[in-house]
């Protein structure tokens, strides 16, 4: 198992998230859940530490992970944004919102700025259409955000920005 | 107990086992519904039904929506019809669906000609492509040194997935992302030259379009072939000559063994001999090495690795250096038979003729798309010249043979060329799942005890059971052998070594399913399993016919040791005809 850059005790993490689910093929799209949610995103050496614990190939790991839009190979800022783009938020808006992030952020969805601070993506539907349009940070959720409120959202999260 | 259930299909009553499917059922009564994704060779229990391409949707009665022959069981009652102007209808839309999002490039496409998704189009009569709007995305074209792949033909059939994970194993290819960007790749989006993949080919031989393709070799043997200060002398692999003649209009089965040497001779190669030959040579290297370590283990040494592995195949090897690589000391250090006869033709035949090494180019024609990548390996050569130059498909040389504008179908038979083109029957029945360990067994069976083997016929290793096995007397030594063939039967008897329970002595083991006669090079078989079993047969036939049936008794062989090599395993045969192994794993 050498040749791995992920820190032992990671790796250890890894190992029991893959545990609590019984090694089980069947639970891979779980465990991804699990280990994102750990890491933040799931890079190819944590794909192929699960494919290897679930005697699967590290090929089909990467299937699910590229398949599912939820899944990322790349790391997330320290405050993820995520912009739903589900039916009901769009047609109030929300792709002017997630212009604005845009704009202000000066990234593109799927991608990190530079320090490392905020990421940028959009989501389909958080079971908050009453809310429309919603922002998620983190664990936030932000409700019928337009985009003026965008700068004010940033502010709040790091006071260096805009 | 099996129940019968009773269907309507068409005009005809069918009468089939619960359990069978629509398409299975339609095709017993002689109604051919077209598919494209689904492939299914019983006699190999190789089956891949994704129900993805819905190319061969039906009517069912009861059903709103027309539903996939290929998966779709029948039922008791059942009314199918297959052909009415809804069903055609339909499944012209999907193929004009399918090639919107497809490089319709089928002028300039290696696969023309041999193009599932080209004959079907033909077949629901598609008269344009209706479907503008989205297409794919540029996808991914690489070059490795067996396999090419040109992802923007890909038409997401999942079978070079099922081959390469559920039936070899290797794991290599799997479908990734979604949408216009979906495609088959390996592990990160890399090379398939960068995996774990050892171009077994079998992704190839089942790929219905061409997104998986052989890397061409033609170009540069027509350039060599032409230039007057190169010598270039062919080899031909044994299950070649039990394939080529399908290229050409024969029925499977049928051995072209003269008419080959005879095209080969026409294309303009100075000698054209045979690894027939080297199979010979590798069934006396590899009997000796087998019996020199059951001689060293009876005699109560335990560091003595046993069951020895076969390894002349060598998609099979890159397995094993990849998935395997804490049993190094299991294979024979034997050379595969293709490069067994490059050393020989380089370091020996060469300097008898008078023919400077630089000068001399050794082309193979093998059933084989990993005998490509192994030609490349550092350790098969001398100062940077390959012992083996490159390697041809059975498929490259009938193009080959058709650009020469030679009428292969009116060849008379021609012989092979001394010395490297005399061969036994031992070294024919290579090319079929089991022949090696046979042709072995013959040698080895006199080595040990003496005696001449009356009945050289072996029956129980051979035919296309996944797993072989079988107790041999050897002079009151029980000698226990087995034959896989398919990477993931392989693993099943790597495994149990690796665990200490294996009970054989020696193993046999190819890549491809049915042996080389199933190689990746091959004509497409197009899913019909039975042409593997009269490839099968075409060699068998063909070791029945000749007058020496015994690798040992070749008698080029036995010059070559009288005059070159000594014994078998003498320090000059263990230099230029065995070889050693790496660890391939991360």
């Amino acid at each position: 198992m050498s040749g791995y850059k992920i820190a032992c005790d990671k790796l250890k993490e890894l190992d029991a998230i893959c545990e609590e689910f019984g090694d089980r093929p069947g639970e891979l799209i779980n465990i991804l859940h699990r280990a994102q949610d750990r890491f933040g995103y799931l890079p190819e050496e944590v794909q192929r530490v699960i494919a290897r614990r679930l005697g699967i190939p590290a090929a089909k790991v990467y299937g699910v992970v590229t398949f599912y839009s939820f899944f990322t190979m790349t790391p997330k800022g320290e405050h993820p944004v995520s912009v739903c783009m589900g039916t009901a938020c769009y047609v109030r808006g929300a792709e002017k919102v997630l212009d604005e992030f845009r704009r202000l952020l000066k990234i593109d969805v799927g991608q990190t700025t530079a320090d490392n601070k905020f990421s940028l993506s959009s989501l389909r539907c958080v079971g908050a259409c009453g809310l429309a349009p919603v922002v998620m940070i983190g664990k936030k959720v932000y409700g019928q955000v337009v985009p003026d409120d965008v700068e004010r959202i940033l502010r709040e999260l790091d006071g260096d920005r805009c | 107990m099996e129940q019968n259930v009773t269907l309507r299909i068409d005009k005809h009553t069918v009468r089939v086992p619960a359990g069978t499917t629509v398409l299975d059922a339609a095709r017993s009564v002689g109604i051919d519904i077209p598919t494209l994704c689904h492939i299914d060779l019983k006699e190999l229990c190789i089956r891949s039904a994704p129900a993805s391409c819905r190319v061969c949707v039906v009517e069912i009665e009861g059903f709103k929506k027309l539903m996939p022959a290929c998966v779709t069981k029948c039922t008791e009652g059942m009314t199918v019809r297959t052909s009415t102007v809804r069903v055609l209808n339909a499944r012209r839309t999907v193929v004009e669906l399918i090639l919107s999002d497809h490089a319709n490039e089928c002028l300039v496409c290696p696969k023309s000609g041999s193009c599932d998704l080209q004959s079907l189009a033909v077949r629901v009569n598609v008269r344009r492509i209706p479907y503008a709007g989205g297409a794919f995305s540029a996808q991914k074209h690489e070059m490795s040194p067996s396999i090419v792949r040109d992802m923007n033909k890909c038409v997401y059939c999942r079978r070079c997935e099922t081959m390469c994970n559920e039936i070899q194993t290797v794991g290599a290819l799997a479908a990734v992302n979604r949408g216009f960007e979906s495609t088959v790749a390996p592990e990160g989006g890399r090379n398939l030259s960068d995996s774990e993949c050892t171009y077994c080919g079998q992704c190839v031989a089942v790929c219905p379009v061409g997104a998986l393709t052989e890397a061409d070799h033609t170009e540069r043997l027509l350039a060599d072939l032409a230039d007057p200060h190169k010598t270039v002398i062919v080899q031909t692999a044994p299950a070649v000559r039990a394939a080529l003649g399908e290229e050409f209009g024969f029925e499977p089965g049928t051995s072209v063994t003269g008419r080959m040497a005879a095209a080969l001779r026409q294309l303009g190669f100075a000698k054209v001999f045979d690894t027939d030959f080297a199979a010979d040579l590798t069934v006396v290297e590899e009997s000796a090495e087998l019996l020199d370590r059951l001689v060293r283990f009876l005699g109560g040494d335990r560091s003595v690795c046993l069951p020895i592995l076969t390894s002349c195949c060598p998609a099979w090897v890159n397995f094993f250096e990849h998935q395997f690589p804490d049993l190094p000391g299991f294979p024979s250090t034997a050379r595969s038979p293709q490069q067994m006869f490059g050393s020989v033709a380089k370091n020996l035949w060469a300097r008898q003729e008078g023919i400077r090494r630089e000068e001399l180019v050794v082309v193979s024609v093998m059933p084989c798309l990993a005998k490509k990548y192994e030609c490349m390996r550092p350790e098969f050569g001398l100062g940077g010249d390959p012992d083996v130059n490159y390697s041809l498909t059975t498929r490259e040389l009938a193009r080959l043979i058709r650009r020469a504008n030679i009428d292969f179908v009116r060849l008379p038979d021609e012989e092979f060329d001394a010395p490297l083109g005399a061969s036994t029957g031992a070294g024919v029945i290579f090319g079929a799942s089991g022949g090696v360990m046979e042709a072995a067994l013959r040698t080895a069976y006199e080595l040990r005890t003496g005696r001449e083997l009356q009945r050289v016929e072996f029956e129980t290793v051979r035919g296309l059971e996944g797993l072989k096995r079988a107790t041999v007397d050897l002079d009151g030594f029980r000698l226990k052998i087995g034959v896989a063939h398919g990477l993931g039967n392989a693993r099943r008897l790597l495994e149990e070594i690796r665990s200490g329970r294996s009970e054989y002595h020696a193993i046999e083991i190819m890549a491809c399913p049915g042996g080389c006669i199933g190689g990746g090079g091959q004509p497409f078989h197009h899913g019909r399993g039975e042409v593997l079993r009269a490839r099968m047969e075409a060699l068998y036939r063909e070791d029945r016919a000749k007058a020496v049936r015994k690798s040992h008794r070749n008698p080029s062989v036995v010059r070559l040791y009288g005059e070159w090599l000594g014994k078998p395993l003498s320090e000059r045969a263990r230099r230029l005809l065995h070889t050693r192994y790496f660890n391939r794993s991360e």
